[in-house]
């Protein structure tokens, strides 16, 4: 869908007038034109495209995108749980800043769930607009992005951003250890999972041959039981051992097993795992551990759907998910925002939030391309045989 | 979940007479009763046809639809797909015949009540309603009753003390699937199964014992052997029933892909191993082989039974 005035309804012809006027206007501003001509053409596929904007630059400017948002009047997102690195709290903001009305669809869906929808859903007005997704996921698949610079692009490093802006990396977590203090001891490190303290009480976020989280929970066991990014076997290892013990329980820990006491130990995200700690205080004494040399890191992507139904409001969205209230949304949700440094440095960032963020003992690891391949292959020989 | 459908006999359809008729008239005359069957067609057609098409092609097809075996190759070079397959068929066995011996029984106790009697409509409307009961709904209520929190599970470590099967773990991997599916296949062999034993006629038990024979030799000569075909074909029925289950499943078994469509379920969905589409295809292409040669069986088991219950 393009921006164009014949996508509008006829009461609404003059905005989309004015709006490719400005973009006009800004043309020939450069050359040195005095005025806006008196009677604007329709506008040109690509000047007035919001589906074709790689700024808010050519849209006019923030207020013409939030302009041609606010006409379009709806955003879809795909995957984003209320309860995930405080997206609860991000809808919201945006939907009261804004004034747009965002469609939640799958809020648990997998980071392949959303392109699948994206391809089924392709040319329909319930196509998600905007992707939260694995880097895995998203290399795959750039070529269903649109490119796109946010205001503070720059800011974001070279390693974690797709140089167009097809993808840019948005927060990390480290891998954690949520526990029961009242019904388990504090595990320092990975090894101390494995003792008979521990039976029958520890979940794992997911499959690892299916679920990112679970993927990296095997990851930082090979980092604490002396794999390395390049090895991941002794990590599988270390959870065959666990099963064999019957440490390990064979559910996924979600917010109501945690609650009810099934999953007493989980490996997860530290944003996920620091979370409950609020939601459950005065219930249960949730605490979390990063493991000592074994802090694995993983940024999730945001992209553009290149056929956004809502194109403008994609745009907006990545806008306000990279300035600095957005940033400190994530942070209230423990996440660890991309610009998370630049802010420290600037003075913009929520120090509060960003002290509540469990502390690390050892280097930070964030896989390659090349060693998460090496590391997957070796989990579709070997996981099922040794765990599944 | 149990969204086969058991095919109902057609009757052997008449060879069509010779054709003495030339006009077009006549022929479009003669094919109009045919229409009516159009939707049903279609309807095949788009959400049984095309979709077995898609699957088949896809499994013979690489990530960029060139054309491949590598798929059914990854598929057959054993591993984690055989055993997928291996297990499915044991679980898909192993709740057929719990299921059908035990729905026999039942179905047994229903026949010989009255069928007017209260019991005997009662037991037949609540089967009907628990052979449907499977998916979320089915793996929520054995959760809640037997899971790490259920209330069984609870009552007896709290009340009793005794820690029952490792506090529940055993309802998330295959021995919960065994016995979820089992719940499920009992009361469907009682549908399936009870107009064949309605169809006994007491004239042959009668008939029997005016020649001088038992109780055994009735059941021996009599009985076993009109009912074996319809027996067996529902087995076949219940078999095919579990095989194909998938949301009972899904809902229970979380960590690990123990079965085929959970195989299935990883090679589209996961996030980690990229590109396995194709491979998803080739496992259900699998599952088509095996559910088309129990079919096949049941059909022909089908046809001899309804020959003698006409």
């Amino acid at each position: 869908m393009s921006w164009s005035s014949t996508d509008v309804p006829r009461r609404g012809r003059r905005a989309a007038g004015a709006v490719a006027a400005g973009g006009l206007a800004l043309l020939l501003a450069a050359c040195g034109a005095p005025a806006a001509p008196p009677a604007a053409p329709p506008a040109a596929p690509d000047a007035g495209s919001a589906a074709a904007a790689t700024s808010a630059e050519q849209f006019g400017g923030m207020d013409k995108l939030i302009e041609a948002a606010k006409a379009e009047g709806t955003l879809n997102v795909i995957a984003l749980p209320p309860d995930w690195a405080n997206y609860g709290e991000m809808l919201s903001a945006f939907e009261a800043k804004y004034g747009l009305k965002i469609d939640s669809a799958q809020p648990d869906a997998n980071s392949q769930d959303e392109i699948n929808a994206a391809k089924q859903l392709a040319g329909q007005d319930r196509a998600p607009d905007v992707f939260d997704l694995g880097v895995n996921v998203a290399l795959a698949n750039t070529d269903l992005f649109a490119p796109y610079q946010v205001a503070s692009f720059g800011d974001v490093p070279a390693n974690l951003k797709d140089p167009e802006g097809k993808w840019v990396s948005d927060y990390t977590g480290y891998m954690s250890i949520g526990y029961d203090a009242g019904k388990v001891p504090a595990p320092t490190t990975v090894e101390d999972l494995l003792k008979p303290e521990y039976q029958g009480k520890i979940a794992l976020n997911g499959d690892p041959t299916a679920a990112s989280a679970g993927y990296h929970g095997v990851m930082m066991a090979a980092l604490g039981s002396g794999g390395s990014p390049d090895d991941i076997a002794p990590g599988v290892e270390f959870f065959k051992k666990l099963k064999a013990s019957g440490n390990l329980l064979p559910v996924d820990p979600t917010p109501a097993t945690i609650a009810s006491g099934q999953t007493p130990v989980v490996i997860d995200w530290d944003y996920l795992n620091t979370a409950q700690t609020s939601a459950l205080a005065g219930k249960v004494d949730w605490k979390v551990v990063v493991p000592q040399n074994a802090v694995v890191g993983a940024y999730y992507v945001q992209a553009i759907n290149k056929d956004a139904p809502h194109p403008a409001a994609a745009r907006l969205w990545q806008e306000f998910l990279y300035s600095p209230e957005g940033q400190n949304i994530w942070l209230k949700g423990f996440a660890r925002p991309v610009l998370a440094d630049k802010m420290a440095a600037d003075g913009t960032i929520d120090k509060d939030a960003y002290g509540k963020l469990p502390a690390t003992v050892g280097t930070p690891v964030v896989l390659t391309q090349e060693q998460l391949t090496k590391a997957q292959d070796y989990l579709k020989a070997n996981w099922a045989a040794a765990v599944g | 979940m149990t969204d086969v459908v058991a095919p109902t006999s057609v009757p052997g359809s008449e060879p069509a007479p010779p054709a003495t008729g030339t006009g077009g008239a006549q022929r479009l005359l003669r094919a109009a009763p045919y229409l009516g069957v159009l939707p049903f067609l279609g309807y095949v057609t788009l959400f049984l046809l095309w979709p077995t098409y898609i699957v088949i092609t896809g499994a013979f097809q690489d990530e960029n639809g060139a054309p491949t075996a590598s798929n059914l190759t990854a598929v057959l070079g054993g591993g984690e797909y055989l055993d997928a397959f291996v297990r499915s068929i044991l679980l898909s066995l192993a709740t057929a015949v719990a299921g059908a011996v035990l729905g026999a029984l039942l179905a047994w106790a229903v026949a010989e009540g009255s069928p007017d009697g209260l019991l005997h409509r009662a037991v037949i409307a609540g089967c009907g309603v628990l052979a449907q009961f499977g998916g979320v709904m089915l793996a929520f209520a054995f959760l809640a009753t037997f899971g790490f929190t259920g209330v069984l599970t609870l009552f007896l470590a709290d009340i009793l003390g005794v820690d029952l099967l490792g506090g529940g773990s055993w309802l998330y991997g295959l021995a919960g699937l065994v016995v979820a599916y089992t719940y499920f296949q009992i009361p469907l062999m009682l549908i399936v199964f009870l107009p064949a034993l309605n169809g006994l006629r007491p004239q042959w038990r009668e008939a029997s014992e005016n020649l001088g024979g038992t109780g055994w030799d009735y059941w021996r000569h009599v009985g076993g052997p009109l009912l074996l075909p319809s027996f067996t074909g529902a087995t076949l029925l219940l078999f095919a029933n579990a095989f194909s289950a998938y949301a009972t499943a899904a809902a229970l078994v979380s960590q690990g892909s123990p079965i085929v469509p959970l195989q299935i379920r990883t090679a589209l969905t996961s996030e980690v191993i990229l590109g396995q589409a194709n491979v998803g295809k080739a496992l259900a292409l699998g599952m088509i082989v095996v559910i088309a040669v129990v079919m096949t069986a049941y059909a022909l088991l089908q046809r001899r039974t309804s020959r003698w219950l006409r």
